[in-house]
C-alpha cells in the first residue's frame, strides 16, 4: 500500500565551523527585496577529492549547490569551463586574480573525504573574490548516501551569508501527483526535494486524495482522503507510511493545516449544506468549533504568531477573506478588491498573506498585508491556485493550467518570487498540484 | 427559450452518462445479464429489459440530475420538478436508498468547492425530504471539482459539472 520511508531525515548532519580567515566584511551582499537585482556571478567549483568515489561526490554536490543558487534568481554560477585555477590547485589557497578576471564576485570551493569509519566529510569555504576573504566555512559528516541533503544544506549557508536571510533548499514540497482521465482521475500523495530530486509516491492512487500540508515540527502531513467514499481529514506519517483518520466528525472535514506549533490542526467541516472552522488540539483529540455563520467558512491558516486566522467566506454573499483571533472572536473582512478572494496562506514572516483571487474568468496568486492592503498580483492563468510559502516567505509556490484553444493543459507546478520575478517549473513526473512547502529540515 | 435548451443539455448529459463510465460505484449495470426482471419500463421501442428501482431505472424513466447556476445551490423550477419525479420513484421503490452526490464546474476553487458541492447535495436532499422521503434513506457526499460530467471547457460544460446526481446506494444492503 504505502511505499517504503527512505529515513532520510533521521541521518544526522555533524556541523563543524572551520577556522576563519580573519573577521569577514559584509560587502558582498545581496538584498532579495529588490524588484529585480542582477544575479550575483558565482564561482561553485567540483569539491575536491583523493579518490574516484571522493570526487563524484565532490562534482554532484557542486552541481546541486550550483543548480539551488542559480533557481534562486539571485546568483548566476560560471560556466565551469572559464575557470583558470582548477580543482586540485584550489586545495590550498585560491589565487583570487584567477577568478577576478572572469568576473567571479564569490567562489565556492569544497573538499570531500570518507573518513574511516565509513562516513563522508564535506567541507566548504565561501570566498568573496575582491575582498580576498572567507565569508564562510564549515565542515558536515554524514552517510555518503546523504551527500545530496548536504549540498542543500551548504546551498543555504551559502544563501544565508549572502543575502542576510534563511534559504530554503534543504526542503522538500508534497504534491498531488495526478494521472488519468479527467472524470475518473487518480490522484496520489507524492513528495520530492524542493529541486525535483528524490521523488516518490506516498500513496498507490486507489483513494482520492487532496490538499496536503506538512507539519512544522514533525514528518506528518495533513490531508483530504476520500477512504471508504468518505471524505475526511487524515494525518500520515511520512517515515512510517501511517494513515490515521483525524476525529469523528459527524460530516465532511477537509481544508486542513497545522497549527505554527504542531499542537493543532485546523479545517472545516462541512454539514447540511454549512461549512465551518474548527481547530483540532492533536494531544487531547478536542475539537473546537470556531465559525458558525451558516454560510462557507473554508481555508483557514493561522498566522505564525498563532493569535489569528485567515480564512475564506461567503457570509457576505461571494467568496471573501477574513481574519479572526484564534478563539473565533472580532471576525472581519479583508479583501475589498473587484472579484472572489481564496485560499488565504499566512506567510512564515507574518507580514503578508497569499491567496487566490478569481476576476473576470481569470484566476490569479496575490499577495496582501494582514490588514487588506497593498495587493499585488504575480500570477495569472486560467487556472493558478493553492499558493504555499517558502519557509523563508520569499517565494510562493503554486499550480497552473494554461487553455490553449478549447484544451487545457495539464497542472504543474512552478515557484515565483514575492518580487513577482524569477517564476519557474518544479518539473514532476506526471500531472502536480496542491503543492506544500516543507519547513527547513530539522 | 432558456429552459427548452436546458433540457436538450440535460438529454445529453444523460446520453454522456450512458455512453461513458457510471457516475459512481453505486451503480452496477450490468448489462448483458438474463433479464429476469419483467417490469416493463414503458419504452417500447428498447430491446433491452430495466429493472424498477436501479440506477439505470432512475437514470433512463426518472433523471438522475439536477443542474445549478454558477456558484449556486439554489433548485430552479427543473431542478425541483426532476426531484418531485425522484421522490415519487422512491416513494414507489421504498427499499431504494440513494446518495447525493454533489459537484461543481472548475472555475472555483478546490476547497470552496467542496464545500459548495455538499451545500448542492443538501438542497436537493432538503428538497426530497420536504417531499416526504425519509431523510434515513438519503446520504450526501461532495466531490467539489474533482469528477466533471463534461470534458469541456466552456459555459456548456461547466453548466453540466454544475450538478448533483442521485445514485442508487447499493453499499448498505
Amino acid at each position: 500500500m504505502f511505499v517504503p520511508s527512505m529515513m532520510r531525515n533521521a541521518i544526522p548532519v555533524l556541523l563543524a565551523v572551520l577556522m576563519m580567515a580573519g573577521a569577514a566584511r559584509a560587502e558582498l551582499r545581496v538584498d532579495i527585496t529588490q524588484g529585480k537585482a542582477e544575479p550575483l556571478p558565482i564561482a561553485v567549483t567540483d569539491f575536491f577529492g583523493n579518490g574516484g568515489e571522493e570526487q563524484r561526490i565532490g562534482r554532484d554536490m557542486a552541481g546541486v549547490i550550483a543548480a539551488d543558487l542559480q533557481r534562486s534568481g539571485l546568483f548566476k554560477p560560471i560556466d565551469k569551463r572559464a575557470f583558470i585555477q582548477n580543482d586540485g590547485a584550489l586545495n590550498t589557497l585560491p589565487r583570487f586574480g584567477d577568478w577576478r578576471i572572469i568576473n567571479a564576485q564569490a567562489l565556492v570551493q569544497g573538499r570531500t573525504e570518507l573518513v574511516a569509519d565509513g562516513r563522508l566529510r564535506v567541507e566548504f569555504r565561501l570566498w568573496d573574490v575582491f575582498a580576498e576573504q572567507q565569508m564562510v566555512g564549515l565542515a558536515y559528516f554524514t552517510v555518503p548516501d546523504n551527500w545530496r541533503r548536504v549540498a542543500h544544506i551548504i546551498a543555504d549557508a551559502i544563501y544565508k551569508r549572502i543575502t542576510g536571510e534563511d534559504g530554503y533548499f534543504d526542503t522538500r514540497i508534497v504534491y498531488i501527483a495526478e494521472s488519468g482521465p479527467e472524470r475518473r482521475r487518480v490522484k496520489r500523495l507524492a513528495i520530492m526535494d524542493q529541486d525535483g530530486a528524490n521523488h516518490r509516491f506516498l500513496t498507490d492512487g486507489s483513494e482520492l486524495v487532496l490538499t496536503p500540508r506538512f507539519s512544522p515540527t514533525l514528518q506528518e502531513i495533513t490531508y483530504l482522503s476520500y477512504r471508504n467514499n468518505t471524505p475526511r481529514v487524515y494525518i500520515f506519517n511520512i517515515d512510517t507510511g501511517r494513515q490515521e483518520l483525524l476525529g469523528d466528525f459527524p460530516g465532511m472535514t477537509f481544508a486542513p493545516r497545522f497549527s505554527p506549533d504542531g499542537q493543532k490542526v485546523i479545517m472545516s467541516m462541512a454539514q447540511n449544506g454549512s461549512t465551518n472552522v474548527y481547530e483540532m488540539d492533536l494531544r487531547t483529540r478536542q475539537s473546537r468549533q470556531l465559525t458558525r455563520s451558516g454560510a462557507i467558512d473554508t481555508s483557514p491558516s493561522y498566522a505564525p504568531d498563532a493569535s489569528q486566522i485567515v480564512f475564506n467566506s461567503d457570509r457576505g454573499g461571494t467568496q471573501q477573506l477574513y481574519v479572526m483571533d484564534s478563539d473565533g472572536s472580532d471576525v472581519h473582512r479583508i479583501s475589498f478588491g473587484k472579484g472572489r478572494y481564496a485560499t488565504p496562506v499566512w506567510s512564515p514572516r507574518g507580514d503578508l498573506i497569499a491567496f487566490t483571487k478569481i476576476s473576470r474568468g481569470a484566476f490569479y496568486i496575490g499577495v496582501m498585508r494582514p490588514d487588506g492592503s497593498g495587493e499585488r498580483l504575480l500570477a495569472e492563468d486560467y487556472l493558478v491556485e493553492a499558493p504555499t510559502w517558502s519557509p523563508n516567505g520569499r517565494v510562493l509556490m503554486f499550480f497552473r493550467q494554461s487553455k490553449n484553444g478549447e484544451n487545457v493543459s495539464e497542472p504543474r507546478l512552478y515557484s515565483i518570487d514575492l518580487t513577482g520575478y524569477n517564476e519557474r517549473e518544479i518539473v514532476t513526473p506526471v500531472g502536480a498540484s496542491d503543492p506544500a512547502w516543507s519547513p527547513l529540515i530539522p | 427559450m432558456r429552459f427548452k435548451f436546458l433540457s436538450v443539455l440535460a438529454a445529453v448529459a444523460l446520453l454522456a452518462a450512458c455512453e461513458t463510465a457510471p457516475e459512481s460505484s453505486g451503480s452496477t449495470q450490468s448489462s448483458g445479464a438474463a433479464s429476469t426482471s419483467s417490469s416493463s419500463s414503458g419504452s417500447s421501442t428498447s430491446a433491452v429489459q430495466i429493472q424498477g428501482g436501479t440506477q439505470e431505472d432512475l437514470v433512463v424513466n426518472v433523471g438522475d440530475r439536477v443542474f445549478f447556476a454558477f456558484d449556486s445551490s439554489e433548485l430552479s423550477a427543473e431542478a425541483r420538478a426532476s426531484l418531485e419525479k425522484q421522490a415519487a420513484w422512491m416513494k414507489k421503490f421504498g427499499g431504494v436508498r440513494v446518495v447525493l452526490e454533489g459537484h461543481c464546474d472548475e472555475r472555483g476553487t478546490r476547497e470552496y468547492n467542496l464545500a459548495l458541492g455538499e451545500r448542492r447535495a443538501n438542497a436537493a436532499k432538503d428538497y426530497l425530504v420536504a417531499l416526504g422521503i425519509n431523510p434515513a434513506r438519503v446520504k450526501t457526499i461532495s466531490y467539489g471539482k474533482e469528477r466533471p460530467a463534461a470534458l469541456g471547457h466552456n459555459e456548456t460544460a461547466w453548466a453540466q459539472n454544475r450538478r448533483s446526481v442521485t445514485v442508487v446506494d447499493n453499499t448498505g444492503s
